[in-house]
């Protein structure tokens, strides 16, 4: 039916910009924002998660308001919010470029998932495991450190993998507040190139290669910290 | 979806009865035959033409379309020539004017080259081009002032890409952004977030009275790449051409046509009941003396 046309990708857009230099710009937008927002949202998540089975109930509320409040917000509300809405109410976030603001937008809200893995893998452990090592003479920090959270960790590696490649999608919505990542790239550049087939062709390819490559490294760090006999261990 | 639905059941056989029955060349000799006459118009493309609150439609290129079709009554001679109305979009209006579904559209198609290739148009009825909606009070007058500023402009239009190409040749320096629709652009402009948006100047005095800070925001700059907007009826047919030209050129001796340009652009339009309060650009008011069909390029 039809022919797929390629060659707008050579094609100059400004000075020494081509469609394809433009569009590795945009994917390195959206890798860039992606990694950053990750290193929140597990920052954040891991910690409010580990809040949220504490035996203080002061603690506990704090993890549990965090993840409702950004769990129950659409992101792209969320983004808009940050964009348009803090910085009025917080002069100081409108010194933060665009950029910084979708950062914070996608962490905090994958934060909040991030949080309620966490909480269910440190609850997927019996109790038992907790109540021993506090009757070995740990305290609450040394328990979590050497005897819930590694084995907690190991556990919500594969929930964690999905929030990763997640945010790799999510990332879309920064088009939203004007960032020019793969979105953004392939709205203008198939009304100017009048190749829409080819170009969401190749976006979509970014995207799907992006989060094969999380999944990827997941999988390597997966080997590499597995116990035996444990979940997902050797056998 | 029942619309789209419908929609896409007559796009689809309007093309497959051009497919038996062959493109018409000669509108008149259509309309005195069949006895039928059928106008395209737009649905929100306001001022031009758009449906109003009774659903039917209005607008300044209706009312030129309108004319156009008490023309056609007269030439062919018959007082029971039927007028049909018919909604197009931006994707189906060449299709459906080549293949004789309508026999006119009177919206805001742009008269370029390309299109000028598949269609006819008449003499240009308006201008657009690249301006700037900003805050009255920021100090902005032109594209010159807007070196270090943030510009923003919709993503996914030509306008984009004009103002790209522009600030990387002559050097003005702004910082261009691009906005997931219009009205998020206008909120950036209010907001503070750009100093300015770039867009073609009518739409930007729709936003602008639609706006609740109206009186806060100005259009200004010279218009970039103007682009004449114009009537369109199918190729290869000079008596219809003739006709449709006749009419506007008449209008605009008679005084008629600023008339109706005064009450589209410049006084209170259903169905907000605002005031786009867009003035007469310099291209058209040239236009109404030089009465040409010159496309954009």
């Amino acid at each position: 039916m039809f022919t797929l046309d390629w060659s707008f990708l050579s094609k100059k857009v400004v000075g020494t910009q081509t469609y394809f230099s433009w569009l590795m710009t945009a994917w390195e937008t959206t890798l860039t924002i992606s990694l950053f927002a990750f290193i929140i949202a597990f920052t954040l998540g891991f910690l409010m998660g580990v809040l949220r089975t504490t035996q203080n109930k002061y603690l506990v509320l704090i993890g549990n308001i965090w993840t409702e409040i950004f769990r129950n917000i659409p992101v792209l509300v969320q983004i808009f919010l940050w964009y348009f809405v803090i910085p009025k109410i917080f002069p100081i976030f409108s010194k933060l470029p665009a950029f910084a603001l979708a950062v914070i937008a996608l962490g905090l809200f994958t934060s909040s998932r991030i949080s309620e893995q966490v909480r269910a893998g440190i609850q997927s452990i019996p109790t038992d495991q907790r109540y021993a090592s506090l009757a070995l003479g740990l305290t609450t920090y040394q328990s979590y450190r050497f005897v819930l959270l590694p084995v907690a960790f190991r556990l919500v590696l594969p929930p964690l993998t999905s929030e990763a490649m997640n945010i790799i999608k999510n990332s879309s919505v920064a088009f939203a507040v004007s960032i020019a990542e793969l979105t953004m790239y392939a709205i203008q550049v198939q009304e100017e190139t009048a190749r829409g087939i080819e170009v969401y062709l190749v976006v979509t390819a970014l995207y799907f290669i992006s989060a094969l490559i999380v999944n990827l490294i997941s999988i390597v760090v997966e080997k590499s910290i597995q116990i035996p006999h444990f979940i997902g261990g050797r056998k | 979806m029942k619309n789209k639905f419908v929609h896409n059941a007559l796009v689809f056989f309007a093309i497959f009865t051009m497919t038996i029955t062959g493109a018409m060349a000669n509108t008149l000799e259509k309309a005195k035959t069949t006895g039928k006459f059928t106008l395209a118009y737009r649905e929100s493309s306001i001022p031009f033409s758009y449906l109003g609150e009774d659903g039917k439609p209005l607008g300044f290129g209706w009312e030129m379309c309108k004319l156009i079709a008490e023309e056609v009554k007269k030439e062919t001679g018959r007082k029971d020539l039927v007028v049909e109305s018919q909604a197009v979009t931006s994707q189906n209006r060449i299709p459906l004017i080549q293949n004789g579904t309508v026999d006119v559209e009177c919206g805001s198609t742009t008269n370029n080259s390309e299109r000028g290739k598949q269609v006819t148009f008449a003499i240009n009825y308006f201008y657009t081009g690249t301006r700037f909606l900003v805050k009255a009070d920021s100090g902005i007058k032109s594209i010159n002032d807007l070196k270090g500023k943030k510009v923003v402009s919709t993503t996914g239009t030509t306008n984009y890409q004009i103002l790209r190409n522009l600030n990387d040749e002559k050097k003005y320096g702004f910082e261009l952004l691009g906005a997931k629709d219009h009205a998020d652009a206008l909120l950036m402009v209010e907001s503070g977030m750009a100093n300015a948006f770039g867009m073609d100047d009518i739409l930007l005095y729709g936003l602008k009275a639609s706006s609740k800070e109206s009186a806060k925001l100005a259009v200004v700059g010279e218009s970039i790449q103007v682009e004449p907007y114009a009537i369109m009826f199918r190729k290869d047919d000079p008596k219809f051409q003739a006709l449709v030209n006749k009419v506007i050129t008449n209008s605009i001796k008679t005084g008629e046509f600023e008339k109706a340009y005064k009450k589209w652009f410049q006084t209170n339009i259903p169905p907000k009941n605002v005031n786009l309060n867009a003035p007469m650009s310099k291209e058209l008011k040239d236009n109404l003396k030089a009465l040409s069909d010159k496309p954009a390029l």
